[in-house]
């Protein structure tokens, strides 16, 4: 049943059409020796048994219950409207919109989104959308690198460090230094920053969720004739002062905050918005606006020629595609929640995570934060994250977030809310927390 | 094609004037322009910079095609069209005059006697 | 309620907003309307709780619609969109073949599990990627497969950095810095072999349509890191000489790269890693059928030969002793991440839930019925009146052209007015006027004999009267656009009105 429609008798028209004998002869140009090779995959299974199947290995995944999984991926509310309408068959089921004519449903889409992006991190110009956060960190890295024609990278601890692990992937077949600041206080501290430096790039809220001192770190950037990247979480620019604000050249992050499941890890999309002189650096694909030919407003793929297809190895870079798709459910669950709903949902998210803080605190335990954060935040604890969680986990708890080794805190996780936390959430993590002796021990060591 | 016998080319479809002072000015020449197609931005170099002989140093792009400009004689770039940053569509209009694209102060003057004439160079062009 | 009409207005950028053709949401949106309500959760003042200073003075100005207008806006905005689900959409190299329905169900039943929670508490999606993984190396005859890249060209960046790691560690970076790509290929390819930091050498398509084997070979030397391939090529031909293009690679030190792009031409019936390829690339979206999305998201896992495993990304899954499917951490030796996480997962499952679906033999007959497909297009097409550029049996998708004088836009553009989608056009640049067809095999012959009979009437038609050439298309919801204009003064953002 591999979705082919052909009967036996369509076979036998369309060979007699071609002047073959059989579908082997199709085929003659494969030297023989490599011919129908044997391959071991399952025997097919019907809708039925796939689903069946399906079902006895989504039953072995926890995806209810107390969350306070955060690391740059959580779930908050998602209308039910905004699936509906960006999983249409028309968005599912199309190309690249490279006939304009008939592709006006995505591009104009796009076109809202690159505004929306534009209205939230309140920079001018934003592309299509990129693979995620952590790669168009890394790209925009590389276009710092192309615009100041400097070699090296200033990044901040407190990117996620996934993200830094993807920086040092694309800088170093290019020779481009990746030097990293390490924090004070769960903070980044303000650089001295040479005229080596291409950029320098930080996350708010950070991975340790701290509201970093973002104006500062531009000045500094800025002094020294390089560039500054702001690695952002999109919602929580409802509320926070936006990247244009801060002073930033470059918004970037992952967009999955903005109205995609958590997915296990993928695919949300990464964004990327530049200033007006870094326009024609931007990577990744860009739409439009003009007219057609009576004048009517009309959408387009533009300045393409930056682009693989057409500069091949000159290319600003090799992406290809966008997260088309993922960047729809963005936009739609944007325009579904409005201003106001967007800042309800951070808000309550801030809330939570305070709610959080101030209760594990008055329970003994060693919560770490910055000066100021936003909703997540550091538990010290006494074991190691992996085994927390575990234990978690068998009590119906999904928490704790590893926080690696180089933050220098010995073990540690970090805990995020969003706007669906109860307070039924919170006291049951609390009371695990207590049970397994997290808490204690930690109000132990503390006194100790 | 028009290809004015006062200015000098080359293969890469670039046009240089008569040395003035040791300053030559470079284009595209009608032929390439026509063959580009309506052109949308212009990269340039940047002024001060030393190049070689045949090196790429800006870029003219049209709707679906990007092209190298190459540097018809050594020298050190002096100008840059300014003009075309809002305006590429001045060297489909007159890429002899106001498409113009850099000005270079060339190492050695008489090397621009060696490039192709007008005639030369048309005969290149149409064999292309 | 239909768009207000206004005159036409000229290519000024104040005067193209004026034009209210299809509205904007932004333009559906007023002060104080709302679609959907998220819980809220009453405290404080952010300004007690984060500090004055890092909060925003503007709300962002999104808009502020009802909920029936949202659904009517992107509503609308679907129909103004062509899909394979709509018709057929032949893209050449592209691969625009039938999404099956139920993958949509598979997807949403892992969609809400988290990357960070407990591993004994995701085992559901982990085996399903641990199965992929193995369904995916066994298809292409590769040792290990990585499912982390975001796509296509995103493989490819990981392939040609494991490569390179691969010299690196051999002492051998140096002096290997040479890519050759052949002149036909893929346009990410040589882009891919400049972010690794590489130069790349195009080597010429020969008569036939293939490799120029003494002009390869002429190009190979011990500077060369990689060659990169697509197999069959984008001219829809099968690489005959492929195991001496691999000999002939190898003999001096070069990795063979495989561009998975054509692999839906044979898969099930040969495999890269036995004509000797050291890395290979898949288009999950290809292949196995994952949605394009309108531009993606894509997937592109990367497979490689024991030597080049050091250097795979992380995360790999592996099966523990337990039985349990864990994710592996970074090898000291691997060229790092690539992006965060496990890959495009939503994406993976959908993959993973047509190689259950299909099994060997049903993946045999795709690439079967999918070069069959291709072979008759082929032959109405040349019937209809078109020039085929290798006239010889191909795999999964040819090159045509129309009769001299006529222009292959043109023709595009009239086939929009029948309701069907062009092929790819103007690739490869080998072929002038290039029409590239892939018909896949998911379509009906009869879906075929009408797509040539339209294609043999736009060609009358323009043949008959330039004019209608010219002025195509006339039935779609926009006509030809101002592509200079656009690109000359980019508009990449709605103005939104200052509350």
């Amino acid at each position: 049943m591999p979705y082919v429609p052909h009967s036996d008798d369509d076979v036998r028209r369309a060979l007699a059409a071609i002047g073959v004998d059989d579908v082997e002869t199709l085929f003659a140009d494969v030297p023989e020796a490599l011919r129908n090779p044997p391959i071991e995959l399952s025997a097919p299974l019907d809708e039925t048994a796939l689903l069946k199947r399906v079902d006895e290995l989504a039953a072995l995944d926890r995806t209810t219950g107390p969350d306070f999984l955060g690391g740059g991926l959580r779930a908050h509310f998602i209308p039910s409207v905004t699936p509906h309408l960006a999983f249409q068959s028309e968005f599912v089921t199309a190309y690249t919109p490279y006939q304009p004519e008939v592709s006006q449903g995505i591009l104009q889409a796009t076109f809202e989104y690159q505004t929306m992006m534009c209205e939230l991190t309140g920079l001018p110009a934003s592309n299509a959308s990129m693979y995620d956060g952590a790669s168009a960190v890394a790209e925009a890295a590389l276009l710092a690198v192309r615009q100041t024609k400097r070699e090296t990278v200033l990044v901040s601890r407190g990117v996620h460090p996934e993200t830094i692990e993807v920086l040092q992937t694309y800088l170093w077949p290019l020779g481009i230094a990746l030097e990293v600041i390490e924090l004070e206080d769960l903070t980044t501290p303000v650089p001295d920053v040479s005229s080596e430096v291409a950029c320098v790039i930080a996350q708010n809220p950070s991975f340790v969720g701290t509201l970093e001192p973002m104006r500062s770190l531009a000045d500094a950037a800025h002094g020294a004739g390089a560039l500054f990247v702001a690695a952002v979480d999109p919602l929580s620019l409802a509320v926070l002062a936006s990247p244009g604000e801060i002073g930033a050249d470059i918004a970037v992050g992952d967009g999955q905050t903005l109205g995609n499941p958590v997915g296990f890890g993928g695919p949300s999309f990464g964004f990327m918005v530049v200033s007006e002189p870094l326009l024609r650096q931007l990577p990744g694909r860009l739409v439009g606006q003009t007219t057609d030919v009576d004048g009517k407003r009309a959408f387009v793929l533009t300045l393409q020629a930056r682009e693989q297809h057409i500069r091949r190895s000159k290319a600003k870079s090799n992406i290809c595609s966008n997260h088309q798709l993922t960047a729809l459910m963005a936009t739609i669950n944007m325009a579904a929640l409005g201003p106001q709903g967007l800042r309800e949902m951070a808000e309550g998210s801030v809330r939570r995570a305070h709610q959080l803080a101030d209760a594990l605190r008055a329970a003994g335990g060693d919560v770490r934060t910055g000066a100021r954060f936003f909703n997540e935040f550091v538990l010290c604890i006494d074991r190691d994250p992996a085994t927390l969680r575990r234990a978690l986990s068998e009590r119906g708890i999904r928490a704790g977030v590893s926080v690696p080794e180089a933050f220098g805190l010995g073990f540690a996780v970090t805990l995020a809310t969003t706007e669906r936390t109860s307070d039924d959430d919170i006291a049951a993590l609390l009371s695990a927390l207590s049970d397994l002796g997290v808490l204690e021990s930690s109000r132990q060591e503390v006194t100790a | 094609m028009h290809t004015p016998d006062s200015l000098r080319y080359v293969r890469s479809h670039e046009w240089a004037s008569a040395p003035d002072d040791g300053v030559v000015t470079v284009g595209i020449s009608d032929f390439a322009q026509d063959q580009l197609g309506d052109v949308v931005f212009v990269e340039l170099p940047d002024v001060g910079r030393q190049v070689a002989a045949g090196e790429a140093i800006a870029v003219v792009e049209s709707v679906k095609t990007a092209s190298d400009i190459y540097a018809p004689l050594a020298g050190e770039v002096v100008a840059v069209n300014e003009g075309l940053e809002d305006a590429p569509e001045a060297i489909n209009a007159a890429p002899y005059e106001g498409g113009w694209l850099f000005k270079l102060r060339v190492d050695d003057p008489s090397a621009w006697d060696g490039l192709l004439d007008a005639a030369g160079y048309e005969a290149v062009a149409e064999a292309d | 309620m239909s768009p207000s009409q206004h005159p036409p207005v000229g290519v000024d950028a104040a005067d193209r907003f004026r034009d209210a053709s299809f509205p904007l949401i932004f333009e559906r949106a007023a002060p104080g309307r709302r679609a959907a309500r998220p819980p809220v959760v009453d405290g404080a003042p952010m300004a007690e709780l984060l500090g004055e200073e890092h909060l925003r003075a503007q709300p962002p100005g999104l808009p502020e619609v009802a909920e029936l207008d949202l659904v009517r806006h992107y509503t609308q905005l679907a129909h103004r969109q062509f899909s394979i689900d709509g018709n057929v959409y032949p893209l050449g190299s592209c691969t625009m073949k039938y999404n099956p329905k139920v993958h949509e169900e598979v997807a949403k039943r892992f969609q809400d599990v988290h990357p960070y929670q407990d591993e004994a508490s995701a085992q559901g999606v982990l085996t399903v990627l641990a199965e992929l993984q193995d369904d995916l190396a066994s298809i292409t005859g590769m040792d290990t497969v990585s499912l982390q890249p975001a796509a296509g060209a995103h493989g490819e960046l990981a392939g040609i950095l494991m490569i390179r790691a691969y010299h690196e560690a051999k002492g051998e970076g140096e002096q290997r810095r040479v890519v050759i790509c052949p002149d036909g290929a893929h346009g990410t390819n040589p882009a891919t072999a400049s972010m690794a930091g590489y130069d790349v050498v195009e080597v010429p398509t020969g008569p036939d349509g293939e490799v120029d084997l003494d002009a390869f070979r002429a190009a190979l030397g011990p500077n060369v890191a990689a060659v990169m391939l697509t197999n069959p090529n984008t001219l829809g031909l099968f690489e005959t000489r492929i195991l001496a293009i691999a000999e002939a690679a190898h003999a001096v030190g070069a990795q063979l790269y495989y561009d998975g792009a054509n692999l839906n031409a044979i898969v099930g019936r040969a495999r890269p890693g036995d004509m000797g390829f050291d890395v290979v690339h898949l288009n999950l979206h290809k292949t196995f059928t994952t949605p394009h999305g309108g531009g993606g998201p894509g997937t592109g896992p990367v497979g490689v030969k024991a030597h080049l495993a050091p250097y795979l990304p992380a995360p790999l899954l592996v099966r523990r002793d337990d039985g349990s499917v864990g994710a592996e951490g970074q090898r000291p030796t691997a060229i790092g991440r690539l992006r965060s996480h496990y890959g495009n997962v939503g994406n993976l499952v959908r993959a993973w839930a047509y190689i259950r679906t299909l099994g060997l033999e049903g993946l045999r007959r795709v690439s079967t019925m999918a070069v069959l497909n291709a072979n008759y297009l082929r032959v109405r097409m040349r019937e209809a009146g078109y020039q085929i550029a290798f006239d010889r049996v191909n795999m999964h998708e040819f090159v045509a052209r129309p009769p001299d004088g006529l222009k292959t836009l043109d023709l595009a553009k009239m086939l929009l007015d029948y309701g069907v989608h062009p092929m790819t056009v103007y690739f490869p640049l080998v072929v002038r006027e290039a029409m590239m067809v892939e018909p896949t095999e998911t379509e009906s012959i009869e879906t075929l004999d009408a797509y040539a009979a339209v294609l043999g009437q736009v060609l009358r038609d323009a043949q008959r009267d330039p004019s209608l050439a010219h002025d195509a298309p006339r039935n779609t919801p926009v006509r030809r656009l101002d592509e200079v204009g656009a690109a000359r003064r980019p508009i990449l953002r709605y103005q939104v009105p200052q509350a």
